[in-house]
């Protein structure tokens, strides 16, 4: 955790830096008879980040907040294999959409996550997957009219906007 | 009298057949949801607030509302039969509902938990009804150095009650800020912050993106990440004639309700505070006024009902800053505030007098809802016990994809579902190093609101920032939040000097 709390402080920093040099873009300071510029919002509170930033390492170095004394790991094994796998998973979910839609998408990733890390049936497995991306459609696409990207897999749902509008 | 006739108008609204339905799925919803670990109010109203563009905003907004209300009744449910809070704000619900459920009286822990939110949320929609519309009235009469002075004294609080790591709680706020910025700028219309020159900032960060990906993605992964055991249930049995008689039980608590209905209805007002710390405080103090303090944590029913009737009160005080100010009292209340804004509702004291069917359908609602909720809560508590057998490993990809969809759906940009996942990661890892979420998620409801009214108020007064603290208003308003941000530091330094006298 220690290690992990300087090194996060380090790059929110950085982060804050680059927001503020960001904000220069436009005018940071007062503007004759139009109020403050564009920049000064963003450009003080990115200041206000950055000196916070500071002040979570000067209690890093005097050992103040609980992160900063904990000799836990920061991400431990399990951590670790749960972001991998999870977060990683949501992470081609998103980039699957991109392909094979939404819904393709939604199903692919029910059946990783049931199956493969849940470890349930097939059954259950393949009811879920199965019916999801139907109820999201039936409601989204058809309901809401909020039209969900498609992908590849576009030519299968023309019947369904015949059938449907 | 007046107020009288507006309310009843309000019932009759929320009594349409669409409102009455909308209402009943979502106390239902909201039980639910609140009784799932991993998933409170915040989480089901900033997942599902996507999916409310199919109704009028003011049925949506009934609807989430009789989410919010609903999870505050639903965290009970796990809190007792699993000892594991179903949301934060039942946290202190499993002091004394698990000890009673394990000595084989669950039944009594449930009913009592029930009656309790019931009790709770009738004291707030009754001292909702007596203070918003005066309130409202008080507001009216704004300008912009005061409206921006109320905004800086929300923040402030956060600072001085919050409870969290003080740098960590002002990052977060400027955080919000500033992603709050990203886009054109309100005033002038020059892009501003377009990172790396992606067109997807041009059009702003929308405030679900970010409520979505700490509130959906980062909150799951948190949850699965520290629910690693297996969990253990008690089960409760529960008949007509045994719930019957734990209502009668359960009236010996009344110290507790009544406790928990006050209290919690003004911490709930707070903006920092909001539900978990109000039944967190209710507890404290039933325990330290009670006659046996030495009983509590063993299975005291005052102690399963101070912390019921808080939540349940402070999340309608939490409605209070929300609808008369526009400030909200909680995270929960912040992702409707920014559900309104894109209904194109402005929320403050004019929606008193400009949207007069919108307020009141809402309030009329409360009343309902509380009905709704008593009820269905009562009726079904066997089946929310038997769905909380839902293994994780169903819910949580359930939730991935509808935080997925749902953002989708609100911004129609794949741009901002990337965003989504970046700031749910991100969530999740800064939440291990103990940096609050919920002041991030406010900041960047408030600050399209807030950033304005400073340039304004900064225009008006040529550039003095006097202005904040000589007018009659905004003054008084700006002082407490310099003394609440300063608080922390008077604290530091009367410990020093504490310690300074122990060590002497």
């Amino acid at each position: 955790m220690r290690r992990a709390e300087i090194i996060t402080a380090g790059l929110m920093a950085l982060l804050s830096i680059y927001l503020m040099y960001k904000s220069t873009e436009l005018d940071i300071g007062y503007v004759r008879g139009e109020g403050p510029g564009g920049g000064f919002w963003p450009f003080w509170l990115a200041a206000g980040m950055l000196l916070s930033t500071i002040w979570i390492a000067i209690n890093w170095a005097l050992k103040k907040s609980p992160p900063s004394q904990s000799t836990e790991k920061f991400l431990d094994s399990y951590g670790l294999r749960m972001l991998l796998l999870v977060g990683g998973g949501v992470t081609v979910f998103i980039a699957l959409t991109h392909i094979v839609g939404f819904y393709g998408a939604i199903c692919l990733f029910l059946i990783y996550y049931i199956r493969f890390l849940g470890r349930h049936s097939w059954g259950v497995t393949l009811a879920i997957a199965l019916l999801t991306p139907v109820v999201t459609f039936l409601f989204f696409d058809i309901a809401m009219r909020i039209v969900l990207p498609k992908g590849y897999l576009e030519p299968l749902f023309l019947p369904l906007y015949d059938f449907f509008f | 009298m007046e107020i009288l006739g507006h309310l009843v108008d309000g019932i009759f609204i929320a009594l349409e057949p669409l409102n009455i339905m909308l209402m009943l799925i979502g106390v239902a919803l909201g039980l639910f949801i609140g009784a799932m670990p991993g998933l409170g109010s915040v989480n089901g109203v900033a997942i599902l607030l996507p999916a409310t563009f199919l109704v009028p905003p003011a049925s949506a907004m009934i609807f989430l509302a009789a989410i919010y209300y609903g999870a505050m009744y639903g965290g009970a449910i796990s809190s007792i039969t699993l000892g594991i809070p179903g949301a934060s704000t039942a946290v202190a619900t499993t002091f004394d509902g698990r000890p009673l459920a394990l000595k084989g009286r669950a039944d009594l822990a449930l009913v009592t938990a029930a009656v309790a939110s019931f009790i709770g949320g009738s004291v707030a929609n009754v001292l909702f009804t007596a203070f918003a519309p005066p309130l409202a009235n008080v507001a009216l009469d704004f300008g912009d150095p005061e409206i921006f002075a109320l905004m800086l004294l929300a923040f402030a609080t956060f600072v001085g009650l919050g409870g969290d790591d003080i740098p960590k709680t002002l990052f977060s706020i400027c955080f919000g800020l500033v992603m709050a910025a990203v886009g054109l700028d309100i005033m002038t219309g020059e892009p501003r912050l377009v990172f790396g020159d992606i067109t997807g900032f041009m059009h702003g960060i929308n405030f679900l993106v970010l409520a979505i990906g700490v509130y959906g993605i980062g909150e799951m992964l948190w949850t699965i990440d520290s629910t690693r055991g297996e969990m253990t249930m008690t089960n409760a049995v529960l008949t007509v004639k045994g719930v019957l008689r734990a209502i009668r039980e359960s009236a010996a608590s009344w110290k507790g309700m009544s406790i928990g209905s006050f209290l919690g209805f003004f911490v709930g007002i707070l903006p920092a505070a909001g539900a978990t710390p109000g039944s967190l405080m209710a507890y404290g103090i039933t325990k330290m006024v009670d006659k046996h303090p030495e009983q509590f944590g063993k299975g005291n029913i005052n102690g399963i009902a101070a912390p019921e009737a808080a939540n349940n009160s402070a999340s309608t005080g939490a409605m209070l800053p929300m609808l008369t100010l526009g400030i909200p009292g909680s995270p929960t209340t912040a992702i409707l505030l920014g559900g309104m804004v894109i209904w194109g509702l402005q929320p403050g004291p004019l929606l008193f007098t400009n949207q007069t069917e919108f307020v009141w359908g809402l309030v009329g609602s409360f009343y309902i809802s509380n009905f709704f909720a008593l009820a269905v809560n009562l009726a079904f508590i066997p089946l929310f016990i038997w769905m909380l057998r839902m293994p994780f490993t169903v819910l949580a990809p359930m939730i991935f994809v509808l935080s997925v969809v749902g953002g989708y759906a609100a911004t129609q940009d794949m741009h901002d579902i990337w965003l989504m996942l970046i700031f749910g990661i991100g969530a999740y890892l800064l939440r291990k190093l103990d940096y609050p979420v919920a002041p991030a998620v406010l900041a960047i409801v408030l600050g399209p609101i807030a950033e304005p009214k400073l340039r304004q108020s900064l225009l008006f007064s040529s550039g003095d920032p006097m202005i904040f603290l000589e007018r009659p208003i905004s003054g008084p308003i700006t002082v407490i939040a310099i003394i609440l941000i300063l608080l922390p530091l008077f604290k530091l330094i009367r410990d020093k000097i504490r310690g300074r006298n122990a060590t002497a």
